[in-house]
């Protein structure tokens, strides 16, 4: 439903409840109603105020075959107070966006940070950040995915469906498309508003075939489609349709392939598939909250801590690793304009030379770190998933540089004697502090004498992250550096998920361990 | 029967049925979700962040003939439910036909589920900070750091169709978990509970006292090569591995050839002894330490299911579509299981069953979990928060923690001994998610742990 349809059914309705909504959240009395919350916390004692108005459309279609199996739409509206009170935090929230509910949720924040105020040791610091008079940010689509009929998309699904099947030994193929736009309205009592329009989106495929007589199955996945930042421009560029044969035939494939040999190999991770290994090994480990503690009961800690004995000491990898954090890489899934503490993001390394210099930060852990760092400004990773969850921190696009040289993924097939070359992200698993992980992947080619020479099987490698990242030799070049993503990252208790994406080379590691998954279980 | 404030059976029924009054569709299922989510967070000894949300949506599935599709929102005054069924009709008759869609389910009789307990709906921040507070001092005294998350859900859910149909369930949960360091990063202990009624969970100082313990325990950690073992899994590390299990028990992909439960040549395993014959799992909305609901998203009801009965696959769960296509009767997931061994809800305590083990380890949690061969049913994932050695009955001594590789199937045939059930908070996320669970201690043999993780 566009703007217009959607204004003249709301208005045309008989209305039993004071509800309004608002598109767009710029509207003048949703600023009022941000100003009335952030009035009613301070004069209930807040000496800090936020509020987020937002509006969550989504809609995903799933397929099977040649049918649907799912067509679903949603929207979730309301908005959500934070306080400091007594250098405690509180935080409510509530879907009825009227004056009387904005009031009482605002007193009901100030009342549980003063409930709060009972277990705390430290009072909350904010860091200072600049004024946002009105800012405005949209996410860089061409086509608003709501604005594209269901037949479109439906037939587009079904299409890629039968491609798939056409190949002999496809047996079973899903589908699905899954739209998100979030219209955000933020104010603080930090003099700071903002109205962003993020949209992202996730075109998918898992094709399985079977061989029934030996009881054997495989499926390959989409993995070299990421979700993006993006509109339906993202869909029809993904073609779906003009792939499906392609990753049916490696399904097929992949039931005869050799199964690896356990043992020490040269992996060339491609980028569909390294950017998973940076999430978990790289991006996670340098979330400050994990290093001080704050995720320890969940999500985890960090082999990063102290800070003190990190900043400027560790070496993560070789010379040539450059990791940078960002929320601006266009069409990346954590670009905005300003994050959940109404701080403008900040494009800065995490790693540089090889050497952790900086964590990722929010304005309330900026404090922390000023005494290593002499900085006194959030580098904007604050981020809730909706307008019901409190914001923490969350990680941005977190990238691999790629290296000086313009090397493909090609020459670094080339230059390997004894190797596995891995496409796509697969299972994965990781310790609490980030240490020890094993991932697998979609398709696993041996690699002798620089050409490829087959398809392996039940490949995963098991390694530890600094022996790892220090066993890289060879990284790909400004042409060969893509990105991929997670929609739905896990953190925080309650869990929210954050969509991220991470942009990589390829990469080579030298004499990683290899075990094999379907045979000796390592 | 006590009923959700934000939406009780009255006003769920009076929802339903004006949304079903707006409806112009062949067919409309209505349905309904409330909810006051409270949680309080700490970490380092002191409370972190909290939050209070009240949300309530509505989902509406118009249809047409085999056309279906459905809308959500929370906008619940005329304009947003006019909305949402326009949208969802508008949708439904530009989608193309689903050959799956069932009909619509008529009225149905659903038991009475007590799930609804008033401790837990007034779980509110004070008494959330007052738990922290407990368990945070407890901490702090041992000189150690505690980190943790006190949560509660109050809700309730409704179903309601133009066949007739309608069902209503509200629903607390409650659940507290920690994880408690030592300041030189050396030890961590964890200690969880979870059930409907915060009154029948485990009390804050009892937890933390359990956390500091095995973090004080496991400072002490020394080397401890990979390799078989025979384990002590706590409930919630048993519970942890076996819901893959019990959430893999689905007919359809058996059926097509897809699945562990698949029969080679086609067909499913039903009927194959597939555990340990001591081993038994079943689903029960009106289990005392489950209490899930008597319903599922389109109504069928759900009552009391055996999975596995004395090790044989008695069970899989089928949809209405794929038991119209295999001639069966419908049978859905509930949302929880209980697994027990011979000697039902009794059993040996933890304690116990250590006495009993010769050499092994102690096992408290496994975290981050995930499927590595779907054909085997082969898991990778990691111990945390205390493994111990057991040495002639006795705890001995930390280890370091491992990366394991192991099938839930494999472990449950490896059965040494099965301990005396409860419900755990075996959820990795460590807050109300997930479903209820009630599993026994269990001891295995031959567990495949492959290589060492060097986190604390």
């Amino acid at each position: 439903m566009d703007r217009r349809e959607f204004v003249q059914t709301a208005g045309g309705a008989a209305a039993i409840s004071t509800l309004k909504l608002k598109v767009p959240q710029a509207d003048s009395s949703v600023r009022d109603l941000c100003m009335r919350g952030l009035s009613t916390a301070k004069s209930a004692g807040a000496s800090y105020a936020d509020i987020r108005v937002a509006r969550t459309r989504s809609q995903s279609i799933n397929t099977r075959e040649q049918q649907i199996t799912n067509l679903s739409d949603g929207e979730t509206y309301g908005f959500g107070i934070r306080v400091l009170a007594q250098g405690a935090w509180g935080f409510a929230a509530s879907r009825e966006l009227t004056p009387a509910e904005i009031d009482r949720v605002a007193k009901l924040a100030v009342a549980q940070a003063h409930a709060n105020r009972r277990a705390l040791r430290r009072p909350v610091q904010l860091a200072p950040t600049p004024a946002v008079k009105d800012g405005r940010w949209r996410s860089p689509i061409e086509t608003d995915p709501f604005e594209v009929s269901i037949e479109d998309k439906v037939a587009l699904l079904l299409r890629a469906n039968a491609e798939a099947l056409k190949v002999e030994g496809a047996r079973f193929v899903n589908s699905s498309l899954a739209f998100v736009r979030d219209q955000k309205t933020y104010a603080s009592t930090d003099d700071i508003f903002t109205v962003q329009d993020v949209y992202r989106c996730f075109p998918q495929m898992n094709i399985t075939a079977v061989d029934t007589s030996r009881g054997l199955f495989e499926t390959r996945n989409s993995a070299e489609v990421a979700p993006m930042g993006l509109g339906w421009e993202w869909v029809l560029k993904s073609d779906l349709p003009g792939n499906a044969p392609r990753w049916a035939e490696e399904a097929v494939r992949k039931l005869t392939a050799t199964p690896v040999e356990p043992g020490r190999y040269d992996l060339i991770l491609e980028p569909h598939h390294l950017f998973l290994t940076i999430h978990e090994s790289i991006a996670h480990p340098t979330e400050l909250d994990r290093a001080l503690g704050f995720e320890a009961n969940y999500a985890g800690t960090s082999f990063l801590a102290p800070p003190e004995q990190v900043l400027g000491k560790v070496r993560y990898g070789p010379e040539f690793m450059n990791i940078q954090g960002d929320r601006s890489q266009p069409g990346s899934l954590s670009a905005c304009g300003w994050d959940d503490d109404g701080v403008a993001p900040e494009t800065y390394l995490i790693i540089k030379n090889g050497i952790v210099v900086d964590y990722q930060t929010t304005r309330d852990q900026v404090a922390w770190l000023t005494p290593l760092t002499g900085r006194k400004r959030s580098h904007g990773t604050s981020y809730a998933e909706s307008w019901a969850d409190v914001q923490f921190q969350r990680m941005p696009n977190v990238s691999l540089l790629p290296g000086e040289r313009d090397l493909k993924v090609d020459e670094l097939i080339a230059a390997t004697d004894n190797g596995i070359y891995i496409v796509g992200r697969g299972s994965y698993s990781i310790d609490q502090q980030r240490y020890n992980f094993q991932f697998g992947g979609q398709v696993f080619y041996e690699v002798k004498g620089g050409k490829i020479t087959g398809m392996l099987k039940d490949v995963a490698y098991q390694s530890r992250t600094p022996d790892f990242w220090n066993a890289m030799d060879m990284i790909g070049g400004k042409s060969s550096y893509l990105m991929n993503g997670t929609f739905t990252d896990g953190k925080g208790q309650p869990g929210q998920a954050n969509a991220v994406s991470h942009g990589t080379p390829p990469a080579r590691f030298k004499g990683i361990n290899v075990i094999n998954t379907g045979r000796d279980r390592g | 029967m006590a009923e959700f404030s934000g939406l009780s059976r009255a006003a769920a029924r009076q929802l339903s049925e004006r949304v079903l009054a707006l409806s112009k569709a062949e067919g409309c299922q209505v349905n309904l979700n409330a909810s006051a989510n409270g949680n309080t967070r700490y970490a380092r000894n002191e409370v972190t962040t909290a939050g209070d949300t009240d949300n309530a949506t509505v989902t509406v599935t118009s249809r047409f003939g085999k056309r279906a599709a459905s809308v959500g929102t929370n906008v619940l005054d005329e304009a947003g439910l006019v909305r949402a069924v326009e949208t969802s009709e508008r949708l439904a008759k530009l989608a193309p036909e689903n050959p799956e869609l069932m009909t619509l389910l008529p009225a149905q009789v659903y038991t009475e589920v007590p799930a609804f307990a008033p401790a837990s709906a007034a779980l509110d921040a004070v008494r959330r900070a007052d738990a922290v507070r407990t368990a945070a001092d407890e901490s702090n005294r041992a000189g150690l750091t505690a980190a943790g998350l006190v949560h509660r859900i109050a809700g309730a859910s409704a179903v309601a169709n133009s066949a007739g149909l309608f069902g209503y369930h509200a629903a607390t949960n409650t659940v507290h978990t920690l994880t408690v360091r030592s300041p030189d990063g050396k030890g961590s202990g964890w200690a969880g509970t979870a059930h409907n009624d915060w009154t029948r969970a485990t009390p804050a100082a009892q937890l933390a006292t359990r956390a500091v313990g095995k973090a004080n325990g496991t400072r002490a950690a020394t080397a401890l090569e990979p390799g078989k073992y025979t384990v002590v899994l706590e409930p919630t590390a048993a519970g942890n591995l076996v819901s893959l299990l019990a959430f893999a028990m689905n007919a359809r992909p058996a059926d097509e050839g897809r699945s562990f439960f698949s029969k080679r040549g086609g067909g499913n395993r039903t009927g194959e002894k597939v555990v340990d014959e001591r081993i038994t799992i079943s689903s029960d909305p009106q289990d005392a330490d489950l209490l899930t609901s008597p319903f599922t998203g389109e109504g069928l009801p759900v009552g009391r299911t055996a999975w596995i009965e004395n090790g044989v696959l008695k069970n899989l769960a089928y949809d209405r579509f794929w038991a119209d296509k295999q001639g069966v009767k419908p049978t859905p997931f509930a949302g929880g299981y209980r697994l027990q061994g011979n000697g039902g809800g009794a059993g040996q305590s933890l304690e116990e069953l250590i006495k009993g083990v010769e050499r092994g380890l102690l096992v408290t949690r496994f975290w981050y979990i995930r499927a590595v061969d779907q054909r085997t049913l082969l898991y990778t994932g990691i111990t945390r928060d205390g493994v111990f050695l057991i040495e002639r009955g006795a705890v001995s001594r930390a280890v370091n923690n491992f990366r394991f590789n192991e099938s839930p199937v494999t472990m449950l045939n490896n059965l040494v001994a099965v301990g005396k059930p409860e419900r755990v908070s075996s959820a990795e996320s460590g807050d109300v998610g997930g479903p209820a669970v009630v599993v026994p201690p269990l001891v295995v043999k031959d567990f495949s742990f492959t290589s060492v993780s060097e986190a604390v």
